[in-house]
C-alpha cells in the first residue's frame, strides 16, 4: 500500500504538498457542510466522486465531525467511566484527548510516534496504523448523564434538561454493563483498523482517569448522510432509515440535529444528543420469516425498498398503505408530529452466542436537537407497535450530550462545559 | 578502515581474525555498524567477534536455519544476560546488552529448546556501564532486598512443605499462600534465574511436553481440587524446598541495574495484569489477591528506591506513580481485614464490577510505571 501511496502520512511527520492537495480537498468537500468549515468543495477533475476513502476529514469546526459527515464504513465506539475525581485531571485529560484526536484525524502518529524514540520507554503511540491513510477518521466526543451527577466534578447545574435519564420503553432488556458511561467517543473511519486505532490510543492515554466502561465494533453502514448513495442494508437484509437527513442539508440540520441558542445551556449551542442502543436482532427467526412477511413488517420491499405500492426506494411512501405495525410507518416522521433524527447506525457481529446463535444486530446512532422531542416519543411508538419487534431486542442504551465543534488548536473538547 | 568493517559484516566467517580493529573502527562509523553479526543455522551458531570490549554491545542475528531459534548471552553460570525468542527462519533480530568484562557465552537454540549451541566470548577493559553513586545506592538497598525476601521467606515454605510431607492437607493449605509472598515481591529477579521458576512456579497450562508437573501449583491443585496428597504429592515437597533454597543461594547474585529494577516494577504489574486479576493464578486456591499485593508491593519497592532519581528527571511522572500506588493500595485494602493482614479475600468470591475496578486501578498504575525506566536512565 505504501509503494502505491507514497504521500501516506502516518509517520509522525507532516503530509506531504501532494498529499495535502489531494487528500485535503477531497476531505473538505466531504466535510465542508460536517464542519461547518467554508470551504469550496473541491473534486477530482475525472469527475469521480469527492468521498476518496483515505482522505482527512477536517477537526476543528462548529460542529463536531462525525454526525453530518458523510458516513464511513467502520465504527469503534467506546463509552468511558471516569475514574478520577479530580476535576483538574479530566480537564487536562479532554485536552490530551483533543490533541491526540487533532493528530489521529489528520492520519498522525500521537504524541512523539510509535518508533524511533527511547529505548527504554514504551512508544506513545501504538502504531498498528502507521502506513495507513487518514481513511476519513472523525472522532465525536459525548458526555453522559452520569458525569454531571452531585458531588462528582460540580457540573449538575449545567446538566441539559434535554440530556435526560431515557425511561424504560418496553421490551428492554438492557445489560448495564454495555449501557451508559460517563462518556463517549464515536470513532468512525473507512478503515477498521484506523478506527481501533484511535479507541485505543486514546483508551491508553485516559487509563488513570477514565476506564472503558463497554465498546462496540460496527463493520456496515446502515444508514447513510449522502441522499444520492445507495441507502446501505441492515443485518435483516433490508434498506432502513431511507429519509435520513443529508449531511449537506443545513436548513434540517439546525432545524433537527444541532442544538440552538436559547435550547439549553450555551455550552451545547451548536452541539447535539446523541443516543446509542445496541439492538440484537433474532436472526434465525428473522431468516425462517416469509418474504410476505418480512416486507410488511417493515413496510418496504426487500428488493428496492420502495415503500408498499411504490416502485422506487424514494418514493414518498403513502403510510395508510401499509399495516399500522409496519416499521416505516411508525417511525416515519409524520406518525411523529415530525419528530426527525439523524441516524448513524451500523450493523454489529460480534461472533455467536453460547447457543450457536449468531450475535448480531444494529448498533443503533442518532443525533437530535432535543431527545426529547426525537427519539424518546418515537422509541415509545416503536417499542409498542414495532411489528419488528418480535425479531429485535434492545440490549444496550447510553444517552450523551454532544458538545460543539473544536473551533482550533488553542480549543478542546468541552471547554465551554468546563470555563 | 571502511573497507575493513564491511568485511566484517558481510563474511562473519573470517571475522574472528578483525578483533583487533573493534572499538575505533565502530566509533567512527555510527548505528548499529558495531553491532557482532550472529548467524545462527539448524546446527551452527556463528559469531563473527569472540573478543569484545565492555559497555554496550548489539548483536545483529540472521536465523539461517530451517528452525525458530532463540540467541541468549549467557554468563558462565548461564544466569541470562540478553535473549531474543522466537526468531523465525529467514528473520533477523536485534538484541543489545551493556556488559562488564569477563566471560560470557553465546548459545544459539535451534527449535528454542534444549543446551543450544555456544560459542564463547571474551569481554575486556572497556568501559563498564557508568553508573551513578545513587545508582548504585538504589541497586545494593534493592539487592538487599531481594535476599531479605528470600531469607525471609524459606522458614515459610517449609512450613508449607513440612505440612505436605505430613499429609496435613488443612495445614498445608493454611501456610500455601503465605509461602508464596516473597517469590511474588521479587519475581522478576527469580526468573532470571531461568531454571527455578519452571520447577516452583508453573501452572498445568504453561508446562511443556514431557516437563514435569512439579512446584507450588502442582499442589495447590492436590489441596483444594483433588483434596487430597498421596505419595507422588508427598514426594514434590521436599523438592519445592530444595528448589527454593536454589533461589535463595542464587539470588544475591543477580545482575541488578537501575533499569532491571524499573522495568522489573513494570513486569511485576504485567503480572497482575495479566494472572491474578484473572483470576488464572490460583484458580484452585483462589488466593489470587495474596499474589497481587505481593506482586504490588515489590514494584512498590522497586519504585521507592529509584523515586529520588527518577523524580529528578520526571517529577510529573513520579507524582503521579505515588498517588495511583496510593490508590491501588486503598483499593486493595478492601479486601482484607486489617492493613497488616495477608489474608485477602478468596477471588472467586470478588464479582465481576470488583475485578474490573482492581483491573482498571492496575492500568492506572501500569501505564505511568512503564515510563520509569526512561525517567531513571535519562
Amino acid at each position: 500500500m505504501t509503494e502505491e501511496t507514497p504521500e501516506a502520512p502516518r509517520d509522525g511527520n507532516a503530509p506531504s504538498r501532494r498529499a495535502l492537495l489531494g487528500w485535503g480537498g477531497a476531505g473538505l468537500a466531504l466535510g465542508a457542510a460536517a464542519a461547518g468549515v467554508g470551504v469550496a468543495a473541491a473534486r477530482s477533475g475525472d469527475g469521480a466522486p469527492a468521498a476518496d476513502s483515505g482522505a482527512a476529514v477536517p477537526f476543528h469546526g462548529a460542529h463536531q465531525a462525525g454526525i453530518a459527515t458523510a458516513v464511513q464504513d467502520r465504527l469503534h465506539f467506546a463509552a468511558f467511566d471516569v475514574t478520577t475525581k479530580d476535576r483538574a485531571e479530566l480537564v487536562a485529560l479532554l485536552k490530551e484527548w483533543t490533541r491526540a484526536a487533532e493528530r489521529m484525524t489528520a492520519g498522525h502518529a500521537v504524541g512523539d510516534g510509535a518508533y524511533g524514540g527511547l529505548a527504554e520507554a514504551p512508544p506513545d503511540d501504538t502504531g498498528e496504523a502507521l502506513g495507513l491513510k487518514p481513511s476519513r477518521l472523525t472522532l465525536t466526543v459525548g458526555f453522559g448523564p452520569s458525569l454531571f451527577a452531585k458531588d462528582r466534578f460540580g457540573l449538575e447545574d449545567r446538566r441539559p434538561a434535554a440530556l435526560v435519564d431515557l425511561p424504560k420503553f418496553p421490551g428492554d432488556n438492557l445489560d448495564r454493563s454495555r449501557s451508559g458511561g460517563d462518556l463517549c467517543v464515536q470513532a468512525c473511519a473507512d478503515d477498521p483498523q484506523v478506527a481501533v486505532h484511535a479507541i485505543r490510543n486514546l483508551a491508553r492515554i485516559g487509563m488513570g482517569r477514565t476506564a472503558i466502561r463497554w465498546s462496540q465494533l460496527g463493520f456496515g453502514k446502515t444508514s447513510s448522510t449522502t441522499p444520492d448513495a445507495q441507502t446501505p442494508r441492515n443485518m435483516l437484509g433490508f434498506k432502513d432509515g431511507t429519509r435520513n437527513i443529508s449531511g449537506t442539508d443545513t436548513a434540517a440540520l439546525g432545524k433537527h440535529v444541532w442544538a440552538g441558542k436559547g435550547d439549553g445551556p450555551d455550552w451545547m449551542t451548536g452541539g447535539s444528543y446523541l443516543v446509542a442502543r445496541r439492538i440484537r436482532m433474532h436472526i434465525e427467526t428473522w431468516d425462517r420469516t416469509s418474504l410476505q412477511e418480512q416486507e410488511d413488517v417493515f413496510g418496504r420491499d426487500k428488493g428496492e425498498g420502495a415503500p408498499v405500492g411504490k416502485s422506487k426506494e424514494r418514493d414518498e411512501p403513502f403510510l395508510k398503505a401499509m399495516l399500522p405495525t409496519a416499521h416505516v410507518r411508525l417511525a416515519h416522521p409524520d406518525s411523529n408530529d415530525g419528530a426527525t433524527i439523524l441516524r448513524r447506525g451500523y450493523s454489529f457481529t460480534d461472533g455467536t452466542d453460547g447457543l450457536g446463535r449468531l450475535d448480531a444486530g444494529l448498533f443503533f446512532l442518532a443525533y437530535q436537537r432535543d431527545t426529547r422531542k426525537a427519539f424518546v416519543p418515537l422509541q415509545r411508538r416503536l417499542a409498542a407497535h414495532d411489528a419488528l419487534n418480535e425479531y429485535i431486542q434492545h440490549v444496550g442504551s447510553a444517552h450523551f450530550a454532544v458538545p460543539p465543534g473544536v473551533r482550533d488548536k488553542d480549543d478542546w473538547w468541552g471547554r465551554a462545559l468546563f470555563s | 578502515m571502511r573497507a575493513v568493517r564491511l568485511s566484517v559484516v558481510t563474511a562473519a566467517a573470517t571475522a574472528a581474525a578483525l578483533t583487533a580493529v573493534t572499538g575505533c573502527a565502530e566509533k567512527s562509523d555510527g548505528k548499529g555498524d558495531g553491532a557482532v553479526q550472529v548467524v545462527a543455522k539448524d546446527d551452527s551458531c556463528e559469531v563473527s567477534k569472540t573478543k569484545l570490549p565492555a559497555g554496550h554491545i548489539e548483536l545483529a542475528v540472521q536465523n539461517k536455519g530451517s528452525k525458530v531459534t532463540e540467541v541468549y548471552v549467557l554468563f558462565p553460570d548461564d544466569r541470562i544476560v540478553a535473549e531474543r525468542e522466537n526468531i523465525g527462519p529467514g528473520t533477523k533480530a536485534t538484541i543489545t546488552a551493556e556488559i562488564k568484562a569477563g566471560s560470557y557465552e553465546i548459545a544459539c537454540k535451534p527449535g528454542m529448546k534444549g543446551h543450544g549451541i555456544r560459542q564463547k566470548i571474551e569481554v575486556s577493559g572497556g568501559k563498564a556501564a557508568k553508573r551513578s553513586p545513587e545508582m548504585d545506592k538504589a541497586v545494593a538497598a534493592y539487592r538487599t532486598y531481594v535476599q531479605a525476601q528470600a531469607d525471609e521467606t524459606l522458614p515459610k515454605v517449609k512450613v508449607f512443605t513440612d505440612a505436605v510431607a505430613a499429609g496435613d492437607v488443612e495445614a498445608a493449605k493454611k501456610a500455601y499462600a503465605d509461602s508464596r509472598i516473597g517469590w511474588e515481591r521479587t519475581e522478576p529477579v527469580a526468573e532470571s534465574f531461568g531454571d527455578i521458576d519452571p520447577k516452583v512456579d508453573v501452572r498445568a497450562d504453561g508446562l511443556e511436553d514431557a516437563q514435569k508437573w512439579t512446584g507450588w501449583h502442582r499442589l495447590e491443585k492436590a489441596l483444594w481440587q483433588d483434596k487430597k496428597l498421596g505419595a507422588e504429592e508427598k514426594a514434590l515437597a521436599p523438592a519445592l524446598y530444595k528448589d527454593l533454597t536454589d533461589w535463595q543461594k542464587r539470588v544475591g547474585t543477580a545482575d541488578i541495574t537501575p533499569t532491571s529494577m524499573a522495568n522489573g516494577a513494570k513486569e511485576l504489574l504485567d503480572e497482575v495484569a495479566t494472572g491474578k486479576v484473572t483470576g488464572e493464578e490460583e484458580r484452585y486456591s483462589h488466593t489470587d489477591l495474596v499474589d497481587f499485593k505481593a506482586n504490588v508491593e515489590g514494584a512498590e519497592q522497586s519504585y521507592d528506591l529509584l523515586k529520588p532519581i527518577a523524580s529528578k528527571n520526571d517529577s510529573a511522572l513520579t507524582a503521579t506513580l505515588d498517588k495511583r500506588f496510593a490508590e491501588l493500595n486503598k483499593l486493595l485494602d478492601k479486601y482484607r481485614k486489617h492493613t497488616s493482614s495477608y489474608e485477602f479475600t478468596s477471588y472467586d468470591k470478588v464479582g465481576k464490577a470488583d475485578r474490573k475496578e482492581l483491573s482498571d486501578a492496575v492500568n492506572a498504575l501500569a501505564e505511568p510505571l512503564s515510563k520509569l525506566a526512561a525517567a531513571v536512565t535519562k
